[in-house]
């Protein structure tokens, strides 16, 4: 019988078998990315560092009961009767009010991963490459920048650091005598930031986001869009210092909206591709100019295009290309429907017969949410790197 | 931060403790306590003993707690190590009326584990004995590789608690019959057989024998019986299957009597506390501590205030028994003490509810039965006290796992497993058993099959290794 204290400083078994855990759901996500990619807790999580996704297999599978249909007991406080009801199943907002083994939904056999958004984005950008990049950066322009990063005793009153002089002082009180406060200001306990000079090379980058409006694209065609646009700024924001996007909507007439409007105005009518490639290759002759700027226009539409603008959508699409690294032409189809409903005027086909620069163009088929991985591994894929 | 101060008064007040907890008519292992930072706390507690193997779901359960005690959610006060001499560990941060209660109620735990019925078997060198395992196991790793061992490891774990807990009983060989035994004495000399050379055989039909454990059937101990007759396994994962086998027959009585271990415990730890010279200050937080041990939780049933609240009412009941009492079962009275330490000594949470959950207990506690109605409402559906305490049982029984067992290891004359759920009414959730039957499959190498019932209808569940099927 003894009390001890004992010295546990290399204990590290947990943290070690934390992280072969850590492993699992890595290797997870890996085999998942596909799914993970269109989520919606990651596209629509607004800046936050971590979101929670569903991954398949990676509970801990065991023979158990199915929780929802068996008898539990429970205790109430004092005045429960036979038929109070308790909690609704799927009532996520008033809470299960205590329902039991809460977090085993049978028939999910999916596992709430945290996952953190850099994290996930170093996995998928893994074999992503970044096509035509070389020239580009090369011309990019030197800019100027000055830092503040350094802290000295002397320097201009403008740039006093206040925050320090009052830790100085304070350090300074309790050395000498009258405790740990604040007061008394000497000259010594003046604190200056100081400043370098950095010489940088900065390389832009722009996404001209071009999406079709007509009344057949639906709320599924642009949450594809969304995602899609959100790893491809995410994704290039690696590479380069500065990334622009520029939204461009577009029915029979093209306009820029603003990301809002972008992602969630609807307009009705028809559509005329070359509007909105005319309006992109305004834009870049007049704010963008390519010597020192990376393009990426990417179109999503679903390729209804009037047939008598075919002719002028390609010869602007080859102009386009020509200006730009890389063009990228997404066609979504209806939710579900892939395959069968491949309509043969759409403008997909067309581009692939015609188009007279096809090396700096990509054209994908987008019909389900698992495509958007794929359609972002074409459309960065490895064909930069022998360019 | 401890200090050397800090821990003599504790072992000051571990001594007093002690003395009461004799007094009282306790009489646990020696007990070492430890004071151990948070980090190790949650260590200890999420793989359930210290050093053991490694495996992903510790780490797992490692990370939750941890992160649940950053976050201020929950906290372990105490982890407690059935051995002898046991483990108690107290957390660093721990205020001192916190540590008086944590030693009080592993005190009560540790004399639990000592007179239990269902702990009589259990090895208390199990620290030793996981701590061998961990380290075959990380040879294995280090001959097959990490991933393969993790790879097999899941799919034993996936069955872990399928295990006989009263695997002693039904031994390993039948034992002998009195004739057997009789007729095996005086035993014969090792060559006295080449006396024999020429005689007629004796006796040409040797007694019908039983088979021995592992070749009887229906076998419940799913991993014993795969471990000793799977076609597929190597000998270190026979090896690891039985070394997870060993350590789950540790764990297995400590899942029995989950209420009324923590029932006992909460028990002594408040009669110790109220022997213990306490100042006002101290006293509020002692109160405040227990009440937070043993409250109810909302909905859910919180086993140390179950277990408690009926220790205390059995207490009572044979302390003053009724008229009737003493008539019809001959209650003297005044036994109360003497009646609680025989529970302690013979029941499990099976037996401890049925035989002492009461309906004046249900009725004062509000135990109802609720269930899903319409797939939509969690409805209260049965609040009559024996229905109650049937279904409580029910749910215990097996420490709340489905019952499953192996009918045939030879199904289709093609060695083939054939497991069958008991199912009593309870249906299994049909997309994990699929995932558990693949694991199975691993393990066994050749197809298998559960039978079981959905929606009230007998089903068969079958995995070949490439897909499944049903009927």
């Amino acid at each position: 019988m003894s009390v001890q204290r004992n010295d546990w400083s290399l204990q590290r078994k947990g943290i070690i078998d934390q992280e072969r855990h850590k492993d699992r759901v890595r290797e997870a996500i890996r085999k998942n990315l596909g799914s993970i990619v269109s989520n919606e807790a990651i596209i629509l999580s607004d800046g936050k560092r971590s979101v929670k996704v569903p991954i398949r297999s990676l509970d801990e599978y065991k023979f158990r009961f199915d929780h929802r249909k068996r008898k539990h007991v429970g205790q109430g406080d004092g005045k429960t009767r036979v038929g109070d009801v308790l909690g609704r199943e799927d009532g996520r907002g008033q809470g299960k009010g205590g329902s039991g083994p809460a977090g085993q939904d049978a028939g999910a056999d999916y596992y709430e991963a945290e996952v953190n958004i850099d994290e996930l984005a170093a996995l998928i950008f893994e074999d992503l490459r970044l096509p035509f990049l070389e020239e580009k950066a090369k011309q990019a322009v030197p800019a100027k920048t000055t830092r503040f990063n350094e802290i000295r005793r002397t320097g201009v009153m403008a740039n006093l650091d206040k925050r320090r002089l009052i830790f100085e002082n304070i350090k300074r009180n309790a050395r000498t005598s009258s405790g740990a406060k604040f007061g008394n200001v000497k000259k010594e306990d003046l604190r200056f930031k100081s400043w370098e000079e950095d010489n940088r090379y900065e390389s832009n980058a722009v996404v001209l986001a071009l999406m079709d409006v007509s009344g057949s694209m639906g709320e599924f065609k642009k949450y594809i869009a969304r995602s899609f646009f959100f790893w491809m700024v995410r994704f290039l924001r690696t590479k380069y210092d500065n990334v622009e996007i520029v939204f461009i909507s577009h029915h029979t007439e093209a306009k820029e909206v603003t990301e809002e409007q972008f992602f969630t105005q609807g307009e009705s009518g028809g559509t005329v591709v070359s509007s909105a490639y005319q309006l992109a290759l305004e834009i870049i002759r007049a704010r963008y100019n390519p010597r020192d700027w990376n393009v990426y226009p990417f179109h999503f539409s679903d390729g209804d295009n009037y047939y008598s603008d075919n002719e002028e959508a390609v010869r602007l699409a080859d102009e386009l290309i020509g200006t730009c690294n890389l063009f990228g032409y997404g066609e979504i189809g209806e939710e579900g429907t892939s395959g069968y409903r491949r309509s043969s005027g759409a403008l997909l086909s067309i581009f692939k017969d015609r188009l007279h620069r096809k090396e700096r163009f990509v054209g994908v088929r987008i019909d389900e949410r698992e495509d958007v991985y794929p359609a972002l591994k074409q459309f960065f894929g490895q064909r930069g790197v022998e360019a | 931060m401890a200090d050397d101060r800090e821990i003599k008064d504790l072992e000051r007040a571990l001594e007093q403790i002690w003395e009461i907890a004799a007094r009282l008519g306790l009489d646990p292992f020696p007990t070492r306590f430890e004071i151990v930072p948070a980090t190790v706390m949650y260590e200890i507690g999420s793989y359930a003993l210290p050093g053991r193997y490694s495996h992903w779901t510790f780490g797992k359960a490692y990370h939750r707690m941890k992160t649940m005690y950053d976050f201020g959610l929950s906290k372990i006060y105490e982890v407690v190590i059935n051995t002898n001499p046991s483990y108690g560990f107290l957390l660093e941060t721990n205020s001192p009326i916190q540590n008086k209660l944590v030693m009080a109620h592993v005190l009560g735990h540790v004399d639990f584990f000592k007179h239990n019925a269902y702990f009589s078997k259990t090895n208390r060198r199990m620290v030793e004995s996981v701590s061998s395992h961990a380290g075959r196991m990380s040879e294995y790793e280090f001959k097959y590789g990490r991933k393969t061992v993790e790879e097999f490891l899941d799919a034993v774990l996936s069955i872990e608690e399928h295990i006989d807990p009263n695997f002693f009983i039904k031994q390993e060989r039948p034992p002998q019959t009195e004739e057997q035994r009789a007729a095996g004495l005086p035993k014969e000399g090792r060559y006295d057989d080449l006396w024999k050379i020429g005689e007629p055989v004796a006796s040409p039909t040797p007694p019908a024998r039983e088979l021995p454990r592992g070749e009887r059937l229906p076998e419940k101990d799913l991993l014993y019986y795969i471990m000793r007759n799977s076609p597929a396994l190597t000998d270190w994962q026979r090896d690891a299957m039985g070394m997870i086998r060993e350590e789950m027959e540790y764990f297995v009585p400590q899942m029995q009597t989950k209420t009324l271990n923590e029932g006992w415990a909460s028990y002594w730890h408040s009669r110790i506390m109220r022997e213990l010279e306490l100042t006002d200050t101290e006293s509020i937080e002692f109160a405040e501590l227990h009440a937070g041990v043993v409250s109810p939780h909302k909905g859910q049933l919180n086993p140390y205030y179950l277990g408690y609240k009926i220790l205390e009412d059995i207490e009572r009941r044979w302390d003053n028994p009724t008229a009737a009492e003493r008539e019809q079962f001959g209650r003297k009275g005044g036994e109360g003490r003497e009646k609680i330490f025989e529970v302690r000594e013979l029941d499990n949470d099976v037996s401890f509810l049925r035989n002492y959950l009461t309906e004046e207990l249900c009725e004062e506690l509000d135990l109802f039965v609720y269930e899903l109605v319409e797939e939509e409402e969690w409805t209260v559906t049965e609040k009559r006290w024996e229905r109650v305490r049937d279904q409580l049982v029910s749910n215990l029984t097996n420490f709340g796992f489905p019952y499953i067992v192996v009918a045939d290891g030879d199904y289709n004359r093609n060695r083939e497993l054939y497991l069958k759920h008991q199912s009593e009414g309870a249906e299994l959730d049909a997309n994990y058993a699929r995932k558990v039957l693949e694991y199975v499959f691993r393990l066994w190498g050749r197809p298998v099959h559960l039978e079981t019932t959905a929606d009230g209808e007998q089903v068969v569940m079958r995995y070949n290794g490439e897909e499944h099927e049903e009927d």
